[in-house]
């Protein structure tokens, strides 16, 4: 089975460029150039040592001694949550932002749903000297106020959109029509593997390098350059993408997904658009979403923001409906659990997103001898207020 | 000859004005479509709301929801266009995203519309290549007419191939710009409709984005056969205490330049 896009940008049945005719010089633009400019040494050369002087990376990937006593197994933690800005985002900024400016654009834009992918977007153009707008649903705004304080400090402007459920999806809607406004000198900076070709498979291959290091520090580690499972969150999609990059035509790897259940997937209150969406357009692509017979979409719920998402990147719509990936979820009170048991444990504390791949732990059989990676797709330093409210519940 | 070819045939100086269907209320659809009828309007478009509209404005967008939460669906919105055939006869041309008509199943939208007297569709999202690869034989054997945007970023190349597929007429969006969001004409924007006008196109043209009064109507008349009007009107509808007049104020204040006495309308 084959896992990249095709010529016209699709993953089996999705994927694709659903635009209106008022982007198609922008997205053709990009289209027509990304791979070029993305694999020439100048692009190349950039990017690593960027990636390496001003990221920190490679992330270690840790062995998690205490955590794999509990489970009887084996558990590495890919720490993405070590990179600057607190997330594996930054990853996928750097290497737009490098794009944008060789393609001479003068202005970002770019959608934000917990603040993270914000926060690296504004990082990178500070880094770089651009104009920096930020789109961020007025919920969302509410919820992750620390994340809004980076932004304006590193000089973005932040927006808020106020149409809709308010949250990712229509920061993501305001991003669109302000691509629409200015198709000039703006560049779309999209945060995840979602969006009209080509950015599902440009912002994978950006976060590819996770999977990358994962290959050669599992040699160091097991051996072996591959792990038995690798487990990552699913909102759009990105760090999960960037996690199973390089494993995803080698079948002994079996690849996790976990998506947010919200109070679970029977109530309405869920993100979990693999159990309860079907197949439409979204943002610009064919995959799979949440919506109601009359194809009006939906709104999501998760507890976190980077996961509070109604569809996933058709990458992962092709690997839930090959059966490739296997979709698990976790309920908002999982994650709780699974993030103060982290910190317990291994003194980490992580992303609210991240704490949905760590429940995973408790759902699915482990051996003994296997070797699993988690993808610690961030810190939990935006989530404080979150989990010290929800201290006295568990 | 349908329709909408009759009508560019017959009539001059085409206003094809943009409504949201169940806005303001879930049924004020068919009324305001017969008031825009006997008004003179040229020919209609009707919006079918939904919850993600990536080329709208906030005008539109806001209608949109108050739509959704009327209780719009594609059910009723075919029944209402089946209730104004009974009296009126100027095209009707559907605008949607295409999740809308994916849902419903694409043949069985485009079927139904045919049987209740829709003559053509704008679909913002529905790309040229998937059009032809999966619905243009379907609309062309039901004679519907498929209409594309063309915008100022559209190169020559591209403006012939999208004429080459399209039918009714072309959309030609007057800037860079979502619905609503631009009040005049500048010179950039003439330049660019009499690049279209060199090109000698199969199908005529409307104007759209930006025509919200007289003065506009008639600089976009110069260029193209016709223009649309959707933000503003929408806006008219937003106040209106009595349809009939709302429309009636609104379609003189747009075909002789009188401004209604009662609009506080600033846009």
């Amino acid at each position: 089975m084959n896992f990249k896009v095709n010529e016209q940008g699709f993953y089996g049945d999705f994927g694709g460029a659903f635009i209106p005719e008022m982007l198609y010089h922008n997205v053709n633009e990009l289209k027509e150039n990304y791979l070029q400019i993305i694999e020439s040494d100048d692009f190349q050369t950039e990017f690593k040592d960027l990636l390496k002087e001003y990221v920190g990376r490679p992330t270690p990937l840790y062995f998690a001694k205490r955590l794999s006593e509990k489970y009887n197994t084996n558990i590495f933690l890919k720490r993405e949550d070590l990179n600057h800005t607190g997330a594996h985002k930054i990853n996928n900024t750097i290497g737009q932002i490098l794009l944008a400016k060789r393609m001479n654009k003068k202005r970002i834009i770019a959608e934000t749903g917990a603040g993270q992918h914000g926060v690296a977007t504004a990082t990178v153009c500070a880094l770089m000297n651009l104009e920096c707008i930020i789109y961020m649903g007025e919920v969302d705004i509410k919820r992750q106020a620390p994340n809004v304080a980076r932004m304006k400090m590193l000089g973005a402007e932040v927006r808020a959109a106020t149409s809709g459920s308010k949250t990712l999806k229509d920061a993501t809607n305001e991003a669109i029509r302000d691509w629409i406004a200015n198709p000039v000198d703006t560049y779309y900076l999209i945060g995840s593997v979602v969006g009209p070709h080509p950015y599902p498979d440009m912002v994978a291959r950006f976060q590819s390098i996770i999977s990358e290091e994962m290959k050669s520090q599992l040699i160091e580690k097991t051996g072996r350059n591959y792990p038995d499972k690798v487990i990552a969150c699913v909102g759009g999609g990105s760090n999960a993408a960037g996690a199973f990059y390089h494993y995803l035509d080698n079948d002994k790897v079996e690849l996790i997904a976990v998506e947010a259940d919200g109070l679970g997937v029977k109530t309405d209150k869920t993100a979990a658009t693999t159990q309860v969406g079907s197949e439409g357009i979204i943002h610009g692509s064919k995959t799979l979403l949440m919506q109601n017979s009359e194809g009006q979409i939906t709104e999501p719920h998760s507890i976190s923001a980077g996961l509070d998402y109604p569809g996933v990147g058709p990458l992962h719509a092709h690997l839930f409906k090959s059966g490739r990936g296997s979709f698990i979820g976790a309920t908002d009170k999982e994650a709780l659990t699974a993030a103060y048991q982290l910190t317990k444990l291994e003194g980490i504390i992580p992303a609210l997103e991240s704490s949905h791949a760590l429940a995973a732990l408790n759902k699915i059989e482990l051996k003994q001898t296997e070797n699993i990676v988690i993808n610690l797709s961030g810190r939990g330093d935006k989530d404080m207020e979150t989990y010290i409210g929800e201290m006295s519940n568990l | 000859m349908n329709r909408i070819d009759k009508t560019f045939k017959d009539n001059k100086n085409i206003l094809n004005v943009y409504l949201t269907a169940g806005y303001p209320n879930l049924n004020d659809t068919v009324e305001i479509v017969q008031e825009l009828a006997k008004n003179g309007v040229d020919m209609v478009e009707i919006g079918m709301p939904f919850s993600d509209p990536l080329a709208d404005g906030p005008t539109i967008q806001n209608s949109s929801q108050i739509a959704i939460k009327n209780g719009i669906t594609l059910a009723i919105i075919f029944n209402q266009i089946q209730e104004i055939r009974k009296t009126v006869n100027i095209p009707i041309i559907l605008m949607g995203y295409y999740n809308q008509i994916l849902q419903f199943g694409s043949d069985a939208f485009f079927e139904k519309s045919k049987a209740v007297g829709v003559d053509g569709f704008i679909i913002p999202d529905l790309s040229l290549d998937i059009y032809e690869k999966e619905h243009q034989q379907k609309v062309e054997e039901l004679e519907l007419d498929m209409i594309f945007l063309i915008t100022p970023q559209t190169s020559d190349q591209r403006i012939k191939l999208i004429d080459s597929k399209s039918s009714g007429f072309l959309y030609v969006v007057s800037s860079f710009a979502i619905t609503g969001s631009k009040s005049s004409i500048h010179q950039s924007q003439i330049d660019y409709f009499k690049r279209i006008n060199n090109l000698k196109l199969n199908n005529p043209k409307l104007i759209g984005f930006g025509i919200s009064d007289k003065k506009t109507f008639d600089t976009a008349c110069i260029h193209a056969e016709g223009a649309i009007i959707g933000s503003a009107f929408i806006k008219a509808l937003q106040q209106s205490k009595n349809i009939k007049q709302t429309v009636k104020e609104f379609i003189n204040s747009v075909k002789s330049g009188e401004s209604s006495v009662t609009s506080t309308d600033n846009s």
